[in-house]
Formats: structure tokens, sequence, C-alpha cells
């Protein structure tokens, strides 16, 4: 193996086979000798093959189902590949989540011993560690109370503490950024941006494409479990977004047969979606009522002759709230083109309290002609001030 | 390997420690529970059915064939759950399986130990004549607990597929108690059984102990057997590694399985 090789997987491949009924009694395993097999047969991972180097922050990203967790435990041994191979150089953090081990009946001590010893210490290590552990959790003065008390933020952070010090050279993490509260969180980050200096590989999955954005080097799309593309993590990124945008048109009701021609050759895309309050400032939160324009940064590699930008609010739970475009407000969009964005300004918005995102599309003269259709990654709230139930706000008295 | 003996030792003592967790005497349970089934079966045969003339020290001869056989039940009925009991732990982390099993069984070893120290004090009150004969148990204690690892793995490895395993255990284990020589002297045992219940370690085990500890017209297996004495020990070796051996193979897919 090269030098500058952390982790090399050549042509691993895994199947799953799921039973229609599961065999785990002794009668129906019996039977089922007499019986044609009954499971169907999941291939997770097929004969994929990537190099990690060495330092480098890799991330896996994928929709579920495509393979990513799967991928990610055999690296940890947690599963044997069915065929191929997968070599390690170097300490491996054999765990993928945050607080496993832990027992609840156990004391804060007891358990950073018990999880220290699972992750992969001698007890020898966990007592030379533990008051670094216990100094970065903040957690000095429940030390001795029994984890059922502790609240769930105060569990993640002694999980987390105990993880970061763990030390292996390669670490394995699903989804296990955004702990805890904001100073908590900043202290972590921090913590992730030491193991980048001091040259630790980090493999981390995450549907997050934020995260895997700003902090991972290379990246791997698996789909149905295959590699779809690795690379540069913004290129990959950017593939991923791509993909879901395909996805999306696939399945949306809103559009029969769409052309996704155009959306591969990439010659519209939205690249960035803000809200603003009536004073022009940024922001994340509202109250019901209040005015907020929508800003939509595009990009256009190529001129288009007709062109049709529409805009579709959802709440966070999928329920599609109000859509527009600008082909049937008969807006010239001409004007937009020049400084690359466009704002709608919705006016006293009449929502109730929940999270909210955009859909914007980039269309031509009809909706089969599909040039980027995106969801927002940002989300405003809104927050009412009453304490009414139901979707809208409406203006109301009692008689 | 040195960071899986922390690991066995960590979650052993764990094992114990949790075992009467929140319970007011914790530890004393463990003591109590044989204590208890003792005092039971002592009752039965010694005032109900009469067996306690046929044998000099009986109530030593019945607590030690109880405290033995308790650690042989409760161990492989924990390590047996070990696997599927830890199926979050399996799923998420990586470390070899057999920690698990030989982890849960020490806990249960340690627990023998001190019923043990109870079973001397014991011998002591009675004035029973401590020879050198004692220095044999240490051997029959590693012979216990790797017939007992042996079994337990076996069973641990099984479970996780079939589920099964565990009530037909239960019964496989009524059948035991009463084909090994717990309650009654092998004197009552006719001689046509008598050879084949002497094959059996556990009765093999038991009885050593007995002999060490008691005196020397208890039967053993050496003298019940004559050249043939070797078999309970062959036997222990053989199920001690079918036992690792078939845990080993099994063991790569109990995080899919379980």
């Amino acid at each position: 193996m090269m030098d500058d090789i952390a982790i090399k997987v050549n042509r691993v491949s895994k199947t799953f086979k799921i039973p229609h009924e599961k065999n785990s009694t002794l009668k129906q395993a019996a039977l089922g000798v007499f019986r044609s097999k009954t499971y169907e047969e999941f291939n997770a991972l097929k004969k994929i093959s990537f190099d990690v180097k060495k330092g480098e922050f890799f991330g896996i990203i994928g929709r579920n189902g495509g393979g990513k967790s799967t991928i990610l435990k055999m690296l940890a041994g947690i599963y044997v590949p069915d065929s191929g191979q997968i070599k390690v150089s170097g300490k491996l953090s054999p765990f993928l989540e945050l607080g496993v081990g832990f027992n609840p009946e156990l004391t804060a001590r007891d358990n950073i011993f018990l999880g220290g010893v699972i992750l992969g210490l001698t007890k020898k290590e966990v007592r030379e560690k533990f008051d670094k552990i216990v100094e970065f959790s903040e957690l000095r003065e429940f030390i001795d109370m029994k984890l059922k008390n502790f609240s769930s933020g105060m569990q993640v952070r002694l999980a987390f503490s105990l993880a970061i010090n763990v030390h292996a050279e390669i670490l394995l993490m699903d989804e296990v950024l955004a702990v805890g509260d904001e100073n908590f969180q900043k202290k972590c980050l921090e913590e992730f941006k030491k193991y980048k200096e001091d040259g630790k590989t980090v493999v981390l999955v995450s549907h997050d494409i934020g995260v895997i954005e700003k902090y991972c080097d290379r990246a791997m799309l698996l789909r149905n479990g295959e590699i779809q593309k690795i690379g540069k993590a913004n290129d990959v990124v950017k593939e991923y977004q791509i993909q879901n945008t395909l996805d999306n048109l696939e399945e949306g009701d809103e559009i029969s047969e769409p052309n996704t021609k155009e959306v591969k050759a990439k010659i519209a895309e939205v690249t960035n979606v803000e809200f603003f309050n009536d004073k022009g400032s940024k922001v994340s939160e509202i109250n019901t009522g209040d005015n907020i324009n929508i800003r939509v940064h595009f990009k256009l590699n190529q001129a288009i002759e007709n062109l049709n930008f529409g805009l579709a609010i959802f709440s966070d739970n999928e329920e599609y709230y109000y859509g527009i475009n600008s082909i049937t407000d008969k807006i010239n969009v001409k004007k937009y083109l020049d400084k690359n964005y466009f704002d709608v300004k919705f006016l006293s918005l009449p929502f109730n309290s929940s999270n909210y995102y955009v859909k914007v599309g980039i269309f031509g003269e009809n909706d089969k002609i599909v040039y980027d259709f995106i969801d927002s990654l940002n989300t405003f709230k809104v927050k009412s001030l009453k304490q009414n139930a139901g979707l809208i706000d409406i203006s109301y008295e009692w008689e | 390997m040195k960071r899986y003996l922390s690991l066995i030792s960590e979650l052993a003592i764990t094992g114990f420690k949790l075992k009467y967790n929140g319970s007011f005497f914790g530890y004393l349970w463990s003591l109590a529970n044989p204590l208890m089934y003792f005092l039971v079966l002592y009752f039965v045969f010694t005032r109900v059915f009469d067996l306690g003339d046929s044998i000099k020290n009986y109530p030593l001869y019945l607590l030690l064939g109880v405290t033995i056989w308790g650690f042989f039940a409760e161990a492989t009925s924990v390590c047996m759950n070990s696997i599927v009991s830890n199926g979050d732990l399996i799923r998420k982390v990586y470390f070899p399986r057999i920690v698990l099993p030989i982890a849960s069984s020490l806990s249960t070893f340690i627990n023998l130990m001190l019923n043990l120290v109870v079973v001397f004090a014991f011998a002591l009150v009675l004035h029973v004549d401590l020879t050198t004969k004692i220095m044999f148990i240490p051997l029959y204690l590693i012979e216990i607990y790797f017939f007992t690892l042996g079994v337990s793995l076996f069973l641990a490895a099984l479970f996780v597929k079939f589920r099964d395993i565990g009530p037909i255990w239960g019964v496989a284990m009524q059948v035991l108690f009463y084909a090994t020589p717990i309650i009654y002297p092998i004197t009552l045992v006719p001689d046509r059984y008598l050879k084949l219940m002497m094959v059996s370690p556990l009765a093999q085990i038991i009885q050593g102990f007995r002999y060490s500890l008691m005196s020397n017209d208890i039967g053993t297996s050496s003298g019940t057997l004559g050249i043939f004495a070797f078999l309970p020990v062959f036997i222990t070796l053989a199920v001690f590694l079918l036992g690792y051996f078939s845990f080993q193979k099994m063991a790569a897919k109990f995080a899919e399985n379980v």
C-alpha cells in the first residue's frame, strides 16, 4: 500500500438478504429448507473502489438507501464485505455514533470508562485522558450523577467529549455535527479544525450539503450502491444538487415529462436564495404579517430566448403554500438578467408559525423545458404572536 | 490485545455492578439465591425423603453441588443473551464480538468465587478436615469455566439467528439438573447409568470439587470410568473448541442478523 493512503477500498460488494418473513425460529428455518427462497436480495454496494488519502477530509453523500451507511460500517469493521478488500492503515475509530455503549444506570464517571474502552482505549489511557474529557464537556460538577438524570444535551456533550479525545488517526462520523447548544457547537467546530491541522483523516457521512462543502476536501456521491461521482467536494455537491433536481422533476406532479437535457447542460442555474426584511437586512425569522423580500440569485451560462422564473413557498413539512411565475404575472424578466438576481416582495405574509423554504425553477417557454429546479437550502421562520392553530393567519373578530 | 482485555474487564465489572443495581441488599442477593435454593432442597431431601444419612456432611455436599450448578445455569443463560441484548452496540461499534460472552461469563464467575468463599466458611463450621487435595480446586475451576464458556459461545451465536434456542435450552437444563449428581449421591445411581452419567463434565467437575473438599469416598470420574477417566476433560476441550470456532465463524454476520 502506498504511504499516503489511509483507506483503500477495492471492488467491494455487499448484498443483504431481506426475508419476506423473518426466519427467526427453528421451525421456520426447518420448513424453509423445503420452500423456495423467500427473500429479496438488496445490493447495497456494487463493486465500488476508492481511496482516502492521509490527512484528508472525505465526505460521502447520497440519498437514503444509496449505500452511505453500509460503506461506513464496512470501514469500521462492523459489516464484512461479501467480496473485495478494504485496507486501512492507521488506528481507526471503530464507532459511528455518539454515546455508543453508554449505560443510563451508571454515573458519568463510569460511563467515560465504559465508553472509552468500547471505543478502543485501554483503562490506563482513559485514566490519563479523564480530566481532559471532563474539562471539555463542562460537566465537572455532574460527574458522579447517573447518566439517566442528564438532559439529552448533556449526554451528547459527554459523548462528544469522549469521542473527540479517543485520538484515532482515522475518524468515521455519521452525521454527528450540530450537537448541543451554540457555544458547545463552536467548540466542537474548533476541535474539528484542529483535527485538520493535526493531519488526521476524517470520513464523514452526511446529507447536509453545507457541512460537506465546508469541511471536506474531497467527496463521493453514492447512488443505488454505485459511485456516481468522486472528486472535489464542491463538484460532487453540485452533482448531488443536480441529481436531486432531476429526481424532484421525475417525482414532481407539477411538471409532466420534463425535458431534463437542459438541467444536465447547466444552461441556467439557481445559485442562492436569500430573505430580506423591509429595512433591507438579511433575515431568517419574521413575524406573521411582516413583509418579506425573497431574492433569488441565478446564473445564465448561455443566452436564453424565453425565460420563465417560478417561485413557490413550502413549509418544512412539505405543504405547498403559494406559487407564482413570471409568465403568468406577465413580467418582463429582461431587467433581471444584468444583475443576475430577482426580488419578489411578499406583503404582510399571512402564514402561521412554522419554517418555510422555497422551490425555485428556471423554465423555458413551456414547463416541459426546465433549466433548473431547486429547493432552497436557506429557510426562514415565521413566528406568530398569537397562539392559534392552522396553516395561515386570518383576521377575525368574536361577535 | 491489551485494549480488548481492558474492554472485557470493564464490561465484566459493569455487569457485576449493574446486576443488583438499585436493590437495597445488592450483592447479598446473589448469595441469597443459591442459599435459599439450598435450604429448600435440604429440607426436602433430609426431612421429606431421607438422603441425608447415606452420605457424610450431606449439607456441604448439597451446597457445593448447588453452587457449581448455579454458576453453570446462570452463566449459560446470561451469555446466551449477551449478543442479542447488546444488539445496539454491535450495530454501531466494532470490537471482537467474543468480548461480550467472555465478559458476561466472567462477571458470573466473580459471583461463583464469592459463593465459594461461603462454601468454605460452611466447611469450616462443619469441621471438615481440609487436606492438600484442595490444591485441585483451581484446576476444576478452570475446567468448569472453559466448559461453561464453550457451551455459552455456541448458544450465544445460535441465539442470534434462532430464538427458539431460549426455551430449548430451558428444557435441556432441567434434564441436565437431574442427570447430574447435585442432590443425590452417586451410590444411588444404577450401575448401567452410572458410567454414562460420569462422562459428563458437569458430573465429573462437581464430584471432583467434593472429592477435593470433603472426603475420599465421593465417587469421582476416575474411580468410575477407569481408563476412560480422560473422557470428561476431553469433552470439555471439544465443547470449548466447538463453541469457540462456531462463534467466530458466525460472528462476522452478527451486526446484520441481530
